[in-house]
């Protein structure tokens, strides 16, 4: 906080200097003003009123205007302003309803001079005339604004707002005679000094009472008001009717508004309630605040810029009992913390990116979408001129267009209508899911179907021995099994290229096929087979002997450990010939996939792929000989299942999981099955599948998504008549009196669903209509309109 | 007998649709005249000894169904519904079973009945708001009945009242009720605590958390302190006590849950103020509102007696018992020229400044002692006392020992400015709706004193409102305390004193003893500020607690 970071800066021959810096105060300030020569504050509060001097490293009190052994209330200040011509003169508002004016000139200890006790109840804010030197407005919370002269005992005039309290008056800076005041019940009044009797405008400015408003230094038709309603509103006064050209969203109530000098659109403000903080805004940016001050511990009461002509000083008063001197260098600017860059996605699937143009710019330089169909178009934000965030305004916007077909997802909608997720026994579910995923060519898939049914339905023998029966002929068509560790999209290449390998018919390449299938393995299961330590000639001898043993092979035996598995290294010559026979295109992105594979290099990558169905099958296969309890599989089910997720198939992950349940749920993670759930759900949403999604919420064991089916169940409607919101009920308007939807057939009102045509407008309860509809295609309220429903 | 068929669904008659009532109706009368065929039938066979208790407990069931017709052929908005009801009661009279009639004279004990409205007589905007508070709660309650001389503030606070307890907020619906409870029982104010049991069982709450505090969840349990000093003492709670709440582990409250909970306390112990205030009777159809004994020969019940209230005609004929009618016309004109001196001199002779602080401690002081005589009587409360652990933590117990009360700026911390944007923060809209409600009865009136017209009576109304703060410890800078001297006589004052601070202590003859020449609306009226202003005073004090735990 306590920067040592020092301004100057010339003003005509002035010239301001200071630092960031505090000084404590003996008791919390409610208001602050400063003198015109930027060098005194004066702080005034219910126990506090003082002036203190703005020196470069510190505030200097100089004078305790507090005098007297009784503490009265004409002291208890809400409001205290110096006057901006004559630099001994200070007015203050008292809660007690009284005006109190003070020179400063006096030769006593007590500096009060003139007492106003017109107010019946507090005074709110006292403000004097910026250029005439004894005129001094007030604004009560009994309603009433009073004109005084300093030269006379009373006031002048008095002006009735008519309605509440007054919270704000203000003289216009530029207009010699028009004021503007605020009210408590939202309105903003404009009045003409000369005319106590009526009001020159008036315009409801804030839902909820106005505390503040402040003109601006230079424009002459800019007030700017600030409300309980959390908004800061600028209004445009030259024209006919106050029209609002900007609006800030604030956090909390807004308790007071400052335009800051020389900035034509910055207006600092500070809250009522729970905010400590100061901003100061860019009207023209109303979401993220230009600057912002962090100092008080408590609701700042006051601010006001040091100089008229000086936007870099703010000074503050808080109910924390502090004055702080702030520097606009020293703010916190949270436009700084902001995330720049925006990702959304449109309709059809197009992607708009837009960043910061600095990002871009380096980004665009390497292409990084170049490979891709798409066509990345850049749009470029005009800049004008007046801008002072230059640097932060440039951003660059780029869209991408997803060429048509190409991401084509009729297999994701199909498979999400068409899965079974729960109410039938295991096997069904999974035969069935199975069945679904073939028919949509995806094998992968739906072997995974298959195997999952084998593993977790109580080993019925006779379809394990089918199983095995299709493995064991199988061997020449292990493509539907290949599928199973590969990007879907690849599965045509690949099964080309075993139909290449098993036609070859070569014993070698079985070796070969057998010896890299466990590369696999021992990869994908490396906590099972850890351990087993068979050697690695056994494996080799025993399949090089027949074709038909290896799907004899136990897993646990067949995986002998990492290092040990590497020996058999005299393979190579022999797997060189095959990988280079096939020419496989996807061999690259193999690799990729499984990273695992680096002792043997990119030829056993190469063969990887292929033999997974190898792996596999020996794992179904132990399962049938062996009677292994599902659990044994957990933990490769568990991987099988990241695999798919990771692959982006997240629907076969979940889906899974529900048909699952129990089964595998323990073994993975809370976290990582809700961004599961979270991710189809919302796939789901996109693709407008909500009965799938609602499903899925209601199946999903975890907490956080089954909560989403009761989060927003309110639909809010309004009435079709007067076209306000229907509050209470969702039939019958509180304000017509009248039920807003009746059944056009049964003339009854329609508190369930209610179903219209939208060319007339007409309809009812659903059945009824469906019934209707059934027997005549017009409109059942009799206007002729031929309805369609979709 | 098979439970299920003999189930009465009554959310039918809430219907706005005069043929779903019938249809409800109609299912009602067929469930009644079974039961009571079958209880005739039991009548006539001898009786055997295991019969007894089923019977028994049958004869309960038709009993309660019967209370409830009752309670619907008086009080429901829809004339169907009342006529079909009394029809019923009748057919059933006819088949041989008692039937209940109500008890009492009609919606306040201190009100005659004919001066207030009767159902069915309500214009086209009450009727409105009859329905609607009818269609929400399946009743017509008689706070409602007679609030309804303000029909512009009743419909801010029904809507206030439904927001709290049935839309969206931080509380579940059973916690809600449950704490309304809790605050009823603070000031045993059984007529409440009986509506709200049956609400809170209705909204699903276990009946074993109403057999006391300590069988609820720790979490309400905790509650309690904070109930307990915001009724009695509210310038002690201290964010302290906000800490305790907010931090207790798993039973802590989050903030919005909190003000939630803060401000159904508040609207209860108001509310609780106004019942007694107002003498509100007993529902019909709760215990107490009704009884199947034949009318006496006399024209007292026995309530009546016990109360010390004695026949209406009476109370008619000399309402203020032994003052003469010229007397208290005098007092309304003594009340008038005072405010008019007020209005005039007040510029004229100022007070200086000790003086205008010394009023406001004098007056502080003074209303502590300000109470009531007569401490007889004990209100006939229905085990309400379980609700809350420590009955003699109350208002009497600090004012006897002249206890210093604290004073609190309303100009440091008020409603408009810093309240209303708390409570709208953190439970949003509700701010909304209590401003709202505060504004209508602070800025209430037809301009008319008794039987004058065109009185500014918003001196009055200060006067009133800022006594309560007063007494509450709440300061406002720019008010002269000695207007309160001026206006509000002593028997006024024991008045609001009493409904304020202990209004289970509120008899009829101090209803009676103040503002003797005034209306019975007026009186509501004036009850509608006393609850009023004690409901931000009591938000005042929790609200500032809070701001002071969040910086």
């Amino acid at each position: 906080m306590e920067k040592m970071s020092r301004v100057t800066t010339a003003l005509g021959g002035s010239a301001l200097t200071g630092r960031t810096m505090h000084c404590h105060l003996d008791a919390p300030a409610n208001a602050i003003s400063v003198c015109r020569d930027a060098a005194q504050v004066v702080v005034a509060g219910r126990s506090i009123f003082k002036i203190y001097a703005i020196e470069d490293e510190q505030f200097v009190e100089k004078l305790n205007l507090r005098v007297g052994r009784k503490p009265s209330l004409n002291l208890s200040c809400a409001d205290v302003v110096w006057h901006q011509m004559d630099e001994n003169l200070l007015a203050t508002a008292a809660t007690n309803g009284v005006v109190v004016t003070w020179n400063l000139g006096r030769p006593s200890r007590n500096k009060q001079d003139q007492l106003f006790t017109e107010h019946k109840r507090t005074v709110n804010k006292v403000c004097f005339h910026p250029t005439e030197a004894h005129v001094l407005l007030s604004g009560s919370q009994d309603g009433f604004m009073k004109c005084f002269d300093l030269r006379r005992k009373d006031s002048v005039s008095t002006f009735s707002g008519q309605s509440e309290s007054v919270r704000d008056v203000q003289f216009s800076i530029r207009d010699y005679f028009t004021f503007a005041s605020t009210f408590e019940n939202g309105n903003v009044q404009l009045w003409d000094i000369r005319r106590p009797d009526r009001c020159e405008r008036m315009f409801t400015a804030h839902n909820g009472p106005v505390f503040c408003c402040d003109w601006h230094p230079e424009d002459r038709g800019w007030l700017a008001t600030g409300g309980r309603d959390k908004m800061v509103k600028v209004w445009d006064m030259t024209t006919h009717r106050a029209k609002e050209v900007h609006c800030v969203q604030t956090i909390a109530s807004v308790a007071r508004v400052k335009w800051r000098p020389e900035c034509r659109h910055h207006l600092a403000t500070c809250s009522m309630m729970v905010d400590h903080n100061i901003y100061v805004w860019d009207v023209r940016r109303p979401f993220v605040p230009a600057a912002m001050f962090e100092e008080h511990r408590d609701v700042t009461t006051g601010i006001a810029w040091r100089h008229p002509h000086d936007p870099s000083f703010l000074l503050s008063g808080s109910k924390d009992s502090t004055l702080c001197q702030h520097l606009f260098r020293d703010a916190s600017q949270p436009v700084e913390r902001a995330n720049p860059e925006g990702l959304c996605y449109g309709l059809f699937g197009d992607l708009a990116f837009a960043a910061k143009e600095s990002l871009v710019a380096t980004e665009s330089g390497r292409k990084p979408y170049a490979g891709d169909r798409r066509h990345p178009i850049f749009f470029k934000r005009k800049l004008d001129p007046a801008e002072p965030f230059v640097g932060l305004a440039s951003s660059a916007l780029s869209v991408f267009e997803i060429e048509p077909g190409s991401g084509s997802m009729s297999w994701f909608v199909d498979t999400a209508e068409r899965y079974a997720l729960a109410g039938r026994p295991l096997a069904e579910l999974c035969d069935h899911n199975a069945k679904v995923a073939r028919e949509l060519g995806r094998n992968q898939v739906a072997q995974t179907w298959t195997m999952l049914r084998i593993i977790y339905c109580s080993p019925g023998l006779a379809s394990a021995t089918s199983l095995n029966h299709s493995v064991g002929k199988g061997s020449s068509c292990g493509l539907p099994l290949m599928n199973s560790f590969n990007l879907k999209d690849m599965a045509p290449g690949l099964g080309s290229e075993t139909r290449l390998d098993r036609s070859k018919g070569d014993t070698r390449s079985d070796t070969v096929l057998l010896d890299s299938s466990a590369t696999l393995i021992t990869n994908e299961d490396n906590e099972e087979t850890e351990g087993s330590d068979v050697p690695a000639d056994y494996l080799l001898g025993d399949v090089e002997g027949e074709e038909d043993e290896l799907y004899l092979l136990d897993p646990e035996h067949a995986h002998p450990e990492d290092p040990e598995y590497m020996l058999p290294q005299e393979a190579f010559p022999l797997r060189h010939e095959i990988v280079d026979t096939p020419p496989g295109p996807d061999h690259l992105q193999d690799k990729a996939d499984s990273p695992h594979v680096s002792g043997s290099e990119a030829d056993a990558a190469s063969l990887a792929p292929v033999d997974s169905s190898f792996s596999l099958l020996s794992v179904s296969h132990a399962l049938h000989d062996t009677r292994l309890p599902p659990d044994f599989f957990s933990a490769l089910v568990c991987d099988m299942l990241r695999f798919y997720a990771e692959q982006g198939d997240v629907q076969m992950a979940v889906s899974v999981l529900i048909v699952l349940g129990e089964r595998v749920r323990k073994d993975i993670d809370e976290q990582t099955q809700e961004h599961w759930y979270t991710s189809y759900i919302d796939l789901l949403q996109r693709f407008c599948l909500w009965n799938v999604s609602n499903q899925v919420v209601k199946l999903s064991t975890s907490r956080a998504i089954s909560c989403l089916n009761q989060a927003s169940t309110t639909l809010h409607v309004n009435c079709s008549h007067c076209k306000r919101p229907m509050s209470s009920r969702g039939w019958v308007c509180d304000r017509c009196h009248r039920c807003a939807s009746m059944c056009a057939v049964c003339h009854h009102v329609v508190k369930g669903l209610f179903v219209w045509c939208q060319g007339c407008s007409h309809g009812g309860h659903l059945q009824h209509i469906m019934k209707w509809l059934e027997g005549s295609s017009h409109c059942p309220a009799g206007c002729g309109h031929l309805c369609e429903y979709s | 007998m098979a439970e299920g068929e003999n189930e009465v669904r009554w959310d039918g008659l809430c219907s706005r649709d005069s043929t779903t009532r019938e249809t409800a109706l109609e299912n009602i009368k067929q469930t009644i005249l079974r039961k009571t065929e079958y209880l005739r039938s039991v009548k006539e066979t001898p009786l055997r000894p295991s019969d007894g208790l089923s019977n028994a407990v049958s004869l309960d069931g038709l009993n309660k169904l019967l209370a409830h017709l009752l309670m619907l052929s008086k009080r429901c908005p829809f004339k169907d519904v009342r006529e079909k009801s009394e029809f019923i009661l009748k057919s059933v009279q006819e088949l041989g079973i008692r039937i209940p009639r109500p008890l009492g004279h009609g919606p306040s004990r201190f009100i005659p009945e004919k001066e207030i409205l009767q159902v069915g007589g309500e214009d086209a905007q009450m009727h409105t708001l009859f329905a609607d508070s009818f269609a929400a709660l399946g009743r017509l309650d008689n706070i409602t009945l007679v609030m309804v001389f303000h029909p512009q503030y009743l419909e801010s606070f029904l809507k206030t009242q439904h927001y709290l307890l049935q839309m969206d907020g931080p509380l579940p619906l059973h916690y809600r009720h449950y704490i309304g409870i809790m605050a009823a029982a603070r000031h045993q104010c059984s007529y409440l605590v009986n509506l709200h049991v049956n609400d809170f069982l209705h909204v699903g709450g276990d009946p074993k958390w109403l057999n006391g505090l300590e069988n609820a969840p720790q979490k309400l349990q905790n509650l309690g302190e904070l109930n307990k000093v915001l009724a009695h003492r509210p310038w002690l709670i201290t964010k302290e006590h906000i800490e305790g709440l907010l931090k207790a582990e798993e039973h802590s409250w989050s903030l919005a849950e909190l003000v939630h909970a803060v401000v159904l306390l508040t609207h209860y112990h108001s509310l609780a103020s106004f019942t007694f205030g107002c003498g509100i009777s007993p529902e019909i159809h709760c215990d107490g509102g009704h009884t199947f004994r034949p009318p006496s020969v006399s024209n007292y019940c026995i309530c009546d007696i016990t109360n010390g209230n004695h026949s209406v005609d009476e109370m008619q004929v000399n309402p203020a018992g032994n003052v003469s009618v010229s007397d208290a016309f005098f007092e309304v004109e003594a009340l008038m020229e005072k405010m008019r001196q007020l209005q005039e001199c007040r510029d004229e002779e100022e007070a200086s400044q000790e003086e205008m602080a010394s009023r406001f401690e004098i007056e502080k002081r003074e209303s502590m002692f300000v109470f009531s005589s007569d401490d007889e009587e004990v209100t006939p409360a229905r085990d309400v006392s379980r609700h809350f652990e420590d009955t003699s933590y109350g208002y009497k117990d600090f004012s006897r020992h002249g206890m210093h009360v604290p004073t609190f700026r309303v100009q440091d911390y008020c409603w408009e400015d810093h309240g209303y944007s708390l409570v709208n923060r953190l439970y949003p809209d509700v701010g909304q709706l209590i401003d709202e409600k505060f504004h209508i009865a602070y800025n209430l009136t037809y301009n008319t004193m008794a039987m004058h017209k065109d009185v500014d009576t918003s001196m009055l109304r200060r006067a009133i409102w800022n006594y309560i703060h007063c007494m509450f410890g709440i300061r406002y800078d720019d008010y002269d305390y000695g207007e309160i001297n001026q206006l509000l006589d002593r028997s006024f004052k024991v008045y609001i004193k009493t409904v304020v601070c202990t209004p289970e202590k509120v008899t009829k003859r101090m209803y009676d003893s103040f503002w003797r020449q005034f209306k019975h609306s007026e009186k509501v009226h004036v009850n509608l500020l006393l609850i009023e202003a004690r409901m931000q005073a009591e938000l005042l004090y929790a609200l500032r607690a809070i701001t002071r735990y969040m910086t």
